[in-house]
């Protein structure tokens, strides 16, 4: 999965996990449809709209609050292939890499609806005629991220 | 050249020469779930079929939906309860017996000096403030590190913040964090650490250093650590288990900046919505609230009810105004029986509760309304956080938090005087 390309939602800066998923929705029965309820406080309707293979793109800070791996996996789950942000919370990047959802730290000016393409191989984001380059992931991640994930380490006693 | 706490630690427990930058894999002293966090680790768990486990490493408490608040929340208890007598998990603490997660890894000793301690909860960086290298990590990686005893690690670059002085009047730990976050920004520290230096630090209460360290988290912070001192012996002496080891930083460290704060210059401050940056001095605050809560694993200590019981001791809480008061375990709530404190509250009209989570992620226990307005002792602000999407909360510390919920709206404990 080197290349990938995908529709446009636009976000702003310090999008925190309590607004990806709220804390209501944080109980055990949920977790395999936590898609349902991703952005219901701040963007009603979005759960409907997002579709396969869509790419958030956001500012500073993406992720940024509580732990919750719910987060990411609600955004797995709603078929977001990849978010672009010009930096990301801490915790957000641990977990996404973790289990597998991919994120790109780059500032890129682009418009909602727009079609961008990502190319993890050459660290390139292409948005219409413009090219936004973006740093190699650390060594230990990219294995991590190529060997399927932390629990795959786990598993062939990698870590 | 030298290294700094976060280096330290992390170079003992990985057995390398880590450094700023790097990514290592160490030993865990301890890791940490939540009822919230715990069932995606209990199931990721399950699926790998493994005799592994590391239960003396694993804690269990439950505290977000705790005592259960709906069925859902129940059914997801029962999860982390029935995990717990499974694999025999002696470190689990029952309903009535726990409270908020950070302040039971504190109280019963799991947290001390010189340890790298993981938590499901991005408040696990509370116990820097007793010398600790603890941090916020996913689910899956929980399971991870309580299968394996070990998880991967980004050094972080540390920020070195220098103290001095000593707090005036009502000004206290919560107000030079959110002071600290109102400077840098809610990702000032991100992927950093802090670490506190100077001669400041013998001036602030433990309590207070734990309440520092728990906000590092919303300046961006991996962890905010302090250097371990009299005080901080003097307050684990009878809770911290097992061997513990200082850990110092030394002198030609490199650090990525410095800031440097003189305590008595920190006035009370109050963050308003939506992000715990936008701090400004309590006096310069004019909000009517309808709500005050004093509580959760940033100020829900026995200091932070003593300093409220005194605020509010021969007082009423203003007409129209709920005052929730919610200690932080159940240690907490015996000991303010013990001192009298629940009489004072009680007396006030104040309603108090055993320890929870609840309102504090707007779970339940005092969620909040439309166009409803809170203060609160906690540590975030977001948008609907405390409750209905149109809801406002306003962070402050322990002292601004009795005395607005006795004036109906945010002041210091110094303007209820003017009023009487
Ligand atoms: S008291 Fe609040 S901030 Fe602390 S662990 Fe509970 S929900 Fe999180």
């Amino acid at each position: 999965m080197s290349e990938i390309e995908g529709k446009v939602w636009r976000f702003g800066d310090n999008v925190d996990t309590d607004q990806i998923i709220p804390a209501e929705r944080l109980v055990a029965k949920n977790l395999d449809n936590l898609n349902e309820y991703i952005f219901e406080k701040v963007r009603p309707g979005f759960a409907q709209q997002v579709g396969k293979g869509d790419i958030i793109v956001a500012g500073k800070n993406f992720g940024c609050g509580s732990s919750r791996e719910h987060a990411p996996l609600s955004l797995i789950q709603a078929g977001v292939s990849c978010v672009v942000a010009e930096s990301f919370a801490r915790i957000f990047y641990r977990n996404s890499m973790n289990i597998g959802l991919l994120l790109v730290e780059c500032k890129v000016d682009t418009e909602e609806g727009k079609t961008i393409k990502i190319d993890t191989a050459e660290g390139e984001v292409i948005s219409g005629e413009t090219v936004y380059n973006f740093p190699q992931y650390p060594k230990f991640i990219s294995e991590m991220v190529r060997s399927g994930g932390l629990m795959n380490l786990v598993k062939e006693n990698r870590l | 050249m030298g290294k700094t706490i976060a280096e330290k630690i992390l170079s003992e427990k990985s057995g390398t020469d880590a450094r700023a930058g790097q990514i290592v894999v160490a030993n865990v002293d301890y890791v940490m779930v939540n009822d919230v966090t715990g069932p995606i680790a209990f199931r990721e768990y399950e699926k790998l079929n493994t005799e592994n486990l590391h239960k003396d490493k694993l804690v269990l408490i439950p505290d977000h939906y705790v005592p259960n608040k709906d069925i859902a929340s129940a059914e997801q208890a029962k999860e982390m309860r029935e995990f717990a007598s499974k694999h025999k998990i002696d470190n689990y603490f029952e309903v009535g017996r726990g409270g908020v997660c950070h302040q039971v890894m504190i109280e019963e000793g799991f947290a001390a000096p010189g340890r790298l301690i993981v938590g499901a909860d991005s408040h696990t960086c509370t116990y820097g403030g007793i010398n600790a290298f603890s941090t916020g990590i996913g689910s899956t990686e929980a399971c991870a590190a309580f299968t394996t005893g070990r998880l991967w690690f980004r050094v972080p670059e540390t920020i070195k913040v220098e103290l001095t002085g000593e707090f005036k009047g009502y000004a206290g730990g919560k107000d030079l964090i959110l002071k600290i976050i109102t400077d840098i920004g809610v990702d000032g520290a991100n992927y950093k650490a802090f670490e506190f230096h100077g001669p400041g630090i013998a001036n602030i209460t433990v309590s207070d250093r734990l309440t520092i360290s728990n906000m590092a988290i919303e300046a961006g912070g991996k962890a905010g650590i302090f250097p371990c001192d009299k005080l901080t012996e003097e307050y684990i002496k009878d809770t911290a288990k097992g061997e513990w080891k200082a850990v110092e930083a030394d002198p030609d460290a490199t650090y990525a900046s410095v800031l440097k704060y003189d305590l008595s210059e920190i006035v009370p401050m109050v963050a308003y919505p939506h992000l715990p940056e936008n701090g400004r001095p309590v006096k310069d605050a004019d909000v009517k609230i309808d709500q005050a809560y004093l509580g959760s694993c940033t100020n829900g200590r026995i200091e932070d009810m003593r300093i409220g019981a005194e605020i509010v001791k021969g007082r009423k809480v203003a007409e129209g105004v709920r005052f929730l008061v919610v200690p932080a375990s159940q240690k907490v709530v015996r000991q303010m029986i013990d001192e009298g404190l629940m009489q004072i509250f009680l007396d006030a009209d104040a309603f108090v509760s055993g320890p929870t989570c609840g309102a504090c992620l707007g779970g339940y226990m005092g969620i909040l309304a439309s166009d409803e307005k809170a203060v609160s002792s906690t540590n975030r602000n977001f948008i609907g956080r405390m409750g209905d999407k149109n809801s406002e909360v306003y962070l402050a510390g322990p002292a601004v938090v009795a005395a607005s919920a006795i004036a109906g709206r945010i002041v210091t404990p110094d303007e209820l005087e003017d009023m009487s």
